[in-house]
């Protein structure tokens, strides 16, 4: 049957080529590009650029503002999924839409609206700095910035596996006396865990990876506020190839362990919902 | 007692703890979503509606909107085009490697802008693997718009195929079987079977893509040189705007794509709307 099925539907050729080799001219030849161009470098160039204490300067502030970042995120997006996968509330539709906004908006926009915002004479910058919390041209600004780009993977992972919660066991746990407390953590919590858990990898990628909404708030000072990304982009301008492509693979590599990870995450998920 | 019980059967059903978890919601949202928005369209009307106008009607400016809508025409057929092809070679048929297939076309989402950049600086630059040969044939493409064009390609190739992937796998291929059997050829039976099903969800798709390919900042800073007046597209002319210290017109440049966020979201929630309600 499988293979009759396989058979009947045309097109498999035409769809098949295009795909393939659309995928290998856009996708899978410049990033062979940029792993030859790594090699042709040679390990010692290479190995200079990724280990360089300015590089590594760059990846301690770059992965502990994203993990500043996607804590956030885990608090503030599971909030928000919860709220809008729950309850209903005059406003709700708007929220749903609303919290797309950092995958709609451009990155540079987001960029200067943040730093207007925590600016030392902008709205929350006047409120936040006499208290002697600095947020734009520190490692806040980049955690904030992160944060605002990347918050609806986690909204968007965890929403739809809450909606589709069935209420049963819920309503039993609460039939043998548990608390609200107890059938939160005990039940949904186990429930939603694996979406829970990819949707904050995919938004720690994300952080890792951004760029553009950084550039504006960061301050961009080596050794302090200097993200990855900044840093490439500083060794292409000073045609230091070699630190660049170090760099890249340092990235792409962070990429592809991510990519597993939330892989492993979904197939977790998928056996378990096989299970129930 | 026993009504009391009948209301509060899940978690997080009690009203206290609804109240308080909706208010903090929408506290949130407007600290985190509406705040930036405010402030650009505040920052960019701060001089008044001439002042705007002026500052939208600089050459360099409308240049980089014109670049920005051509880039996305450009981009947007291409990849709507690749997302169609992909969709229907992988819902369609059943063949090995379909998994690392779908996790190849995803992989520009997980691949930094910047990144991304890099490799095509690699592939085409002067010392890049294809720049001698290039170079012979009198062809540039780093730093030129073909070169914007190529990258938003890599940038934004996922969109409409993975919309497209998830709703036609979970429409399952029973309708384009009957029409095949009934003898339709192969482009009709795309064309007036599957086409009209999938037509929300490929709206949707191509709305994103649309937001993403006009909203591409790292990237497209890494390939094109920022030639002002001519590789300089709006997000990039922000940039240069805002380090001029001309925050009204970085500002003005940035309302034009903030509004595009917002019609996007529009757009975005109706087609939503369909899909759930006709799939």
């Amino acid at each position: 049957m499988k293979t009759r099925r396989g058979r009947i539907m045309p097109g498999f050729g035409l769809s098949m080529g295009v795909t393939l080799s659309y995928l290998t001219l856009i996708v899978l030849i410049p990033i062979a590009a940029l792993l030859w161009k790594a090699g042709d470098a040679g390990w010692p160039a290479l190995w200079e650029g990724i280990s360089s204490p300015r590089a590594v300067g760059t990846y301690r502030l770059t992965i502990g503002t994203a993990l500043a970042a996607t804590a956030f995120n885990a608090v503030g997006g599971f909030l928000l999924a919860w709220v809008l996968a729950r309850y209903q509330f005059p406003g709700r539709r708007l929220l749903d839409a609303v919290v797309d906004l950092p995958f709609a908006l451009p990155t540079a926009v987001a960029g200067i609206a943040l730093s207007a915002i925590f600016a030392p004479t902008g709205w929350a910058g006047a409120l936040l700095e006499p208290a002697g919390l600095k947020v734009a041209y520190a490692p806040a600004g980049i955690a904030v910035a992160m944060a605002f780009t990347s918050i609806p993977f986690v909204i968007r992972s965890l929403q739809p596996v809450l909606e589709d919660l069935e209420s049963e066991v819920e309503e039993a746990a609460f039939t043998l006396g548990a608390s609200g407390a107890a059938v939160f953590a005990r039940v949904v919590f186990p429930a939603v865990l694996p979406a829970f858990l990819s949707g904050c990898a995919l938004a720690f990628s994300r952080a890792l990876g951004e760029y553009g909404a950084i550039i504006f708030i960061a301050g961009n000072i080596p050794g302090e506020t200097e993200v990855t990304t900044l840093l490439t982009y500083i060794r292409l301008e000073e045609f230091d190839y070699p630190g660049a492509a170090g760099l890249a693979v340092a990235m792409l590599a962070m990429s592809f362990v991510t990519l597993f990870v939330v892989n492993a995450l979904q197939l977790w998920r998928l056996r378990r919902e096989g299970r129930r | 007692m026993s009504r009391a019980r009948v209301t509060r059967n899940r978690a997080g059903d009690s009203a206290v703890v609804r109240i308080a978890l909706i208010g903090t919601a929408l506290v949130l949202a407007v600290l985190l979503f509406g705040a930036p928005l405010a402030m650009v369209f505040s920052r960019a009307f701060a001089l008044g509606a001439r002042v705007y106008a002026e500052k939208i009607g600089d050459p360099f400016t409308l240049h980089a909107i014109w670049l920005t809508v051509l880039t996305s025409l450009v981009v947007l057929p291409i990849n709507t085009g690749f997302g169609l092809a992909a969709a229907w070679a992988i819902t369609r048929h059943d063949f090995p490697g379909k998994r690392l297939l779908t996790t190849l076309i995803e992989l520009p989402v997980s691949i930094s802008p910047i990144v991304a950049g890099v490799a095509y600086l690699f592939l085409y630059g002067a010392l890049g693997l294809f720049g001698p040969l290039l170079g012979e044939l009198g062809w540039r493409i780093m730093f030129t718009v073909p070169a914007i064009f190529l990258v938003s390609l890599f940038v934004t190739s996922p969109y409409v195929a993975r919309e497209l992937i998830t709703v036609m796998q979970s429409q399952g291929s029973d309708e384009d079987q009957a029409a095949i059997s009934l003898g339709a050829g192969g482009f009709a039976t795309f064309m007036r079977v599957t086409l009209p099903n999938i037509r929300w969800a490929l709206f949707h798709g191509v709305v994103l893509c649309n937001a993403r390919v006009m909203g591409e900042f790292g990237a497209v800073s890494v390939v094109s040189g920022k030639i002002r007046g001519v590789t300089e597209t709006l997000p990039l002319h922000i940039e240069v705007l805002f380090n001029d210290y001309n925050a009204t017109g970085a500002f003005a440049a940035a309302s034009i794509l903030a509004l595009l966020a917002l019609v996007t979201l529009v757009l975005k929630t109706i087609s939503e709307w369909r899909l759930s309600r006709d799939g």
